[in-house]
C-alpha cells in the first residue's frame, strides 16, 4: 500500500466514504484474497445445508467446486450473492465489503457476478443489445432515453464479444442462439458489469462436446483477470480446467487441492464412489 | 434494429418498411383528402363529403390512441385496460375549452356559464372551469390531466409491483370509476349529456370546411409526431430496457435497472398521447360524454392493437383503422352482429395470428434473410 492510499483510507475512516472516486473500492483485495467465507452455517427447517463452511478464493484464481447432490454448492452461491442469509458465520468480499450486510443488487454492483444454471438472456433482443443492456453505467430513464452508449462502453462490448466468441452473431436475436451460445452470452453479460468475482453454476450442463471444450477455453481465459468459481458435475470438464478443486460434502469442505490429490483422497472416494476405504469408518 | 442509433434522426426513425409505408400513406391522405373535400364543387361525384373526411380524421385519432396502447402493452408488457379514460380526459379538457367558446350564444344566453350549468342552477363557474377559456391553458390541461392521473396511478401500482392481470383489472376499475363520476350531474362536467353544440375553435366556426380540414390535418400531424416519438423511444436504450422489462422483469431489475421508474415513465407518456388523441377527437365528432369512459372502449383499443399486431407501432395503426372501418360498416349494415364479429375477430387473431394482420403480411412479404449490412463491429 502506498502513501497516497494510506492517507485516503485514513481520511475515509475519519470522514466516512465520500462520493464517486473517493469511495473505497468494493472488495479491496490487496491481501491477495478476494473472497473470505468463514464458518458459514445455514439450516432449512432443521436440515443443515451448510455446516461451518470455510472457503477462501484468491485473486485471479479459477476454482472448481464439486460435490454430490445436497452438498450445499448452490446454497453457498446463494449466501455469497445475498439470496440466502446464513444463520452464523461471516462472508467478506475482499477485506472491506461485508457481504452479509448487502442486498442482492448491491452485491452485484460491488463486483460479484453470478451465472445461473438456466440461461436467462433476453431472447427478443440481439446479442449486441443484450450486452448493451448489461453494460455498467448510468441506468436512469432520462440517461438511457437520450444518451447513446459511451465510446468506452462500446469498446467494452467489442472486447466481450471477442472474449465470448460471439462477434459474428452480434446482430442475431438471442432466442435463436444455440444453448451453448446463450450460456456464453450470459457470461458476456456478466463480464459487461466488470465483476471481480464470477460465480458460474453448471456452465456445461447440456452442452455438446465442442461447446464444452469452448467453454473450458473461455473460463480459462477469464481466470487471471477475474476470480472465477465454477460449480460443476462434469468431472472430465473439471479436470480439464481445474487448478484447485474443492469438494463439498454435507455442507462443509471435505477436501481441497489439485484434481489428482482430490481424486485419490480416501474420503472423497468414499463419498463419491461408495468405496469402502480400508480403515475407514464405514 | 441496432443497439446504438446512428445517423440523421429521420432516416433512423423511418428506416423500417412498415414505418415508411405508414408515413407515406398518412402524408398522401393528409393532402388528398382535404383537396378532394375543398376543390370539387359541392355535390359533384369527385367531392369527398365532410362526413367521410371527419370519419377518416376520427380513425387517425383512434390510431394515435392505439399507438399509445401499443407502447405500453406491446413494448412494456403493461396490459392497460383503461387507456380510453386518458383519451376521454383529454377530450373533456378540449370540450371544456369549446364550451367556454360558445359564450352567450348558448340556448340560455349566459355569457359565462355553459348551458348545462344554467339548467342545473349553477350560480357561478366551478373553480376547475377557470382558465379553460384560454386555448393554451386548455391544451396544457389536455396533456397534464391524463399525465398526472397516470403518474399517480402508476406510482402506486408499479411501486407495489402490481403486474399482469391484477394491473389490467385495476385499470378497468379506474375507467369505470371515472365513468360513474362523470355521469353525475354535480361533478360539473355536464352529467350524462356531456358537452356538445360546440360553436367555434380559436375563433373559426367549427363546422366550416376550412376548420374541418385544419382539424383533419392536425390529426394527421399529431399521429405522425406521436408515432415518431414512440418509435424514437423504442429504438433508444430506454426502449431496449422497457422491452427487457416486458420479457423478464426480475432479470432486468437484477442487472441494475429501476424497473418501476421505467414503467411509470412510459405509462405516463402513453397516457399523455392518449389525451392528445382525445382532444383531437372531440372537435371532429362534436361531442364528449361519459360513455367514452366505458370499460368496453378500453378493451376495444386493446383489440385494435392485437388485430393489427402488437409490438409493432404500424401494426397498432393498421389495427385501429381496420377494426374501426369494420365497425363503421357493420354497425350500419348489421348493427346487432357487430359485437359478435368483434369477439370472433379477437378470438381468430389470438389463436391464429399472434403477430396480427401486419405479422401475416410480413410472413408473405418476407425477403430471404440477409446478413446484416453493417459489419464493421459495433459502430464507433
Amino acid at each position: 500500500m502506498n502513501a497516497a492510499q494510506v492517507v485516503k483510507q485514513g481520511w475515509q475512516k475519519v470522514f466516512g466514504a465520500g462520493t464517486g472516486s473517493d469511495r473505497p473500492m468494493p472488495g479491496d483485495a490487496s491481501h491477495g484474497t478476494i473472497l473470505y467465507v468463514e464458518d458459514i452455517s445455514v439450516s432449512f427447517d432443521g436440515f443443515r445445508a451448510l455446516n461451518k463452511l470455510t472457503l477462501y478464493i484468491d485473486v485471479g484464481e479459477l476454482r472448481c467446486i464439486i460435490g454430490p447432490n445436497g452438498a450445499g454448492k448452490t446454497t453457498m452461491m446463494d449466501v455469497i450473492t445475498g439470496k440466502t442469509r446464513p444463520d452464523s458465520g461471516s462472508a467478506w468480499f475482499g477485506t472491506t465489503t461485508d457481504l452479509l450486510t448487502l442486498s442482492e443488487p448491491q452485491i452485484a454492483e460491488a463486483g460479484i457476478g453470478r451465472k445461473f444454471q438456466k440461461p436467462t438472456v433476453f431472447e427478443h433482443h440481439s446479442v449486441l443489445q443484450n450486452l448493451a443492456l448489461a453494460a455498467a453505467g448510468n441506468k436512469r430513464v432520462w440517461h438511457t432515453l437520450f444518451k447513446p452508449l459511451t465510446a468506452a462502453q462500446r469498446s467494452r462490448i467489442d472486447e466481450v464479444l471477442v472474449t465470448v466468441g460471439l462477434t459474428e452473431q452480434r446482430h442475431m436475436i438471442a432466442g435463436i442462439l444455440s444453448h451453448g451460445q446463450k450460456q456464453w452470452l450470459e457470461i458476456g453479460m456478466l463480464l459487461m458489469q466488470d465483476p471481480r468475482l464470477l460465480l458460474v453454476d453448471e456452465p456445461v450442463a447440456g452442452m455438446t462436446p465442442q461447446e464444452v471444450e469452448r467453454t473450458a477455453e473461455l473460463l480459462l481465459s477469464l481466470a487471471g483477470k477475474h476470480s472465477v468459481v465454477v460449480v460443476e458435475h462434469d468431472m472430465e470438464f473439471v479436470r480439464s480446467i481445474a487448478r484447485t478443486v474443492t469438494v463439498l460434502h454435507e455442507g462443509s469442505v471435505l477436501a481441497e487441492g489439485s484434481m489428482d490429490h482430490v481424486q485419490s483422497h480416501p474420503k472423497v472416494r468414499e463419498v463419491y464412489l461408495g468405496e469402502a476405504v480400508p480403515g475407514g469408518s464405514s | 434494429m441496432k443497439a446504438t442509433p446512428k445517423g440523421p434522426l429521420l432516416t433512423l426513425l423511418a428506416g423500417e418498411r412498415g414505418t415508411s409505408v405508414f408515413l407515406i400513406i398518412v402524408a398522401v391522405v393528409a393532402v388528398i383528402v382535404p383537396v378532394l373535400h375543398l376543390i370539387p364543387a359541392e355535390g359533384s361525384a369527385l367531392q369527398l363529403s365532410s362526413y367521410t373526411m371527419t370519419l377518416i380524421g376520427k380513425y387517425m385519432t383512434y390510431a394515435l390512441l392505439a399507438v399509445a396502447v401499443d407502447l405500453v402493452w406491446g413494448y412494456c408488457g403493461i396490459l392497460s385496460l383503461g387507456h380510453a379514460a386518458f383519451f376521454a380526459l383529454g377530450g373533456y379538457a378540449m370540450g371544456m375549452y369549446l364550451m367556454r367558446q360558445i359564450g352567450a350564444r348558448g340556448v340560455y344566453g349566459d355569457p359565462v356559464l355553459p348551458d348545462f350549468m344554467v339548467f342545473l342552477n349553477y350560480k357561478e363557474l366551478p373553480w376547475f372551469w377557470h382558465g379553460f377559456d384560454m386555448f393554451w391553458f386548455a391544451m396544457i390541461m389536455v396533456a397534464l390531466v391524463p399525465g398526472i392521473l397516470a403518474y399517480v396511478f402508476g406510482w402506486f401500482a408499479f411501486r407495489s409491483r402490481v403486474t399482469g392481470v391484477y394491473l389490467s383489472i385495476i385499470t378497468q376499475a379506474l375507467t369505470y370509476a371515472l365513468m360513474l363520476a362523470f355521469f353525475r350531474n354535480d361533478m360539473g362536467f355536464g352529467g350524462n349529456n356531456g358537452m356538445t353544440d360546440f360553436k367555434d375553435i380559436l375563433g373559426f366556426a367549427i363546422n366550416a370546411p376550412a376548420t374541418r380540414v385544419a382539424l383533419f390535418v392536425a390529426s394527421a400531424a399529431f399521429l405522425v409526431l406521436g408515432y415518431l416519438a414512440c418509435r424514437y423511444i423504442t429504438l433508444s436504450r430506454a426502449g431496449q430496457v422497457v422491452q427487457a422489462v416486458r420479457d423478464s422483469e426480475s432479470r432486468t431489475r437484477f442487472i441494475g435497472y429501476r424497473v418501476e421508474n421505467y414503467k411509470l415513465w412510459i405509462f405516463t407518456f402513453s397516457a399523455v398521447l392518449a389525451g392528445i388523441a382525445g382532444a383531437l377527437y372531440v372537435p371532429q365528432v362534436g361531442i364528449i360524454n361519459p360513455s367514452e369512459f366505458q370499460p368496453i372502449n378500453s378493451i376495444e383499443v386493446v383489440i385494435w392493437v392485437a388485430v393489427g399486431g402488437r409490438g409493432m407501432l404500424y401494426g397498432a395503426v393498421a389495427g385501429a383503422v381496420i377494426v374501426n372501418y369494420a365497425k363503421t360498416f357493420f354497425t350500419a349494415a348489421l348493427p346487432e352482429y357487430w359485437l359478435y364479429a368483434l369477439g370472433l375477430l379477437f378470438v381468430v387473431v389470438t389463436l391464429f395470428l399472434p403477430r396480427g394482420v401486419v405479422g401475416l403480411l410480413d410472413r408473405f412479404g418476407r425477403k430471404p434473410v440477409k446478413p446484416p449490412v453493417k459489419s464493421a463491429g459495433v459502430p464507433a
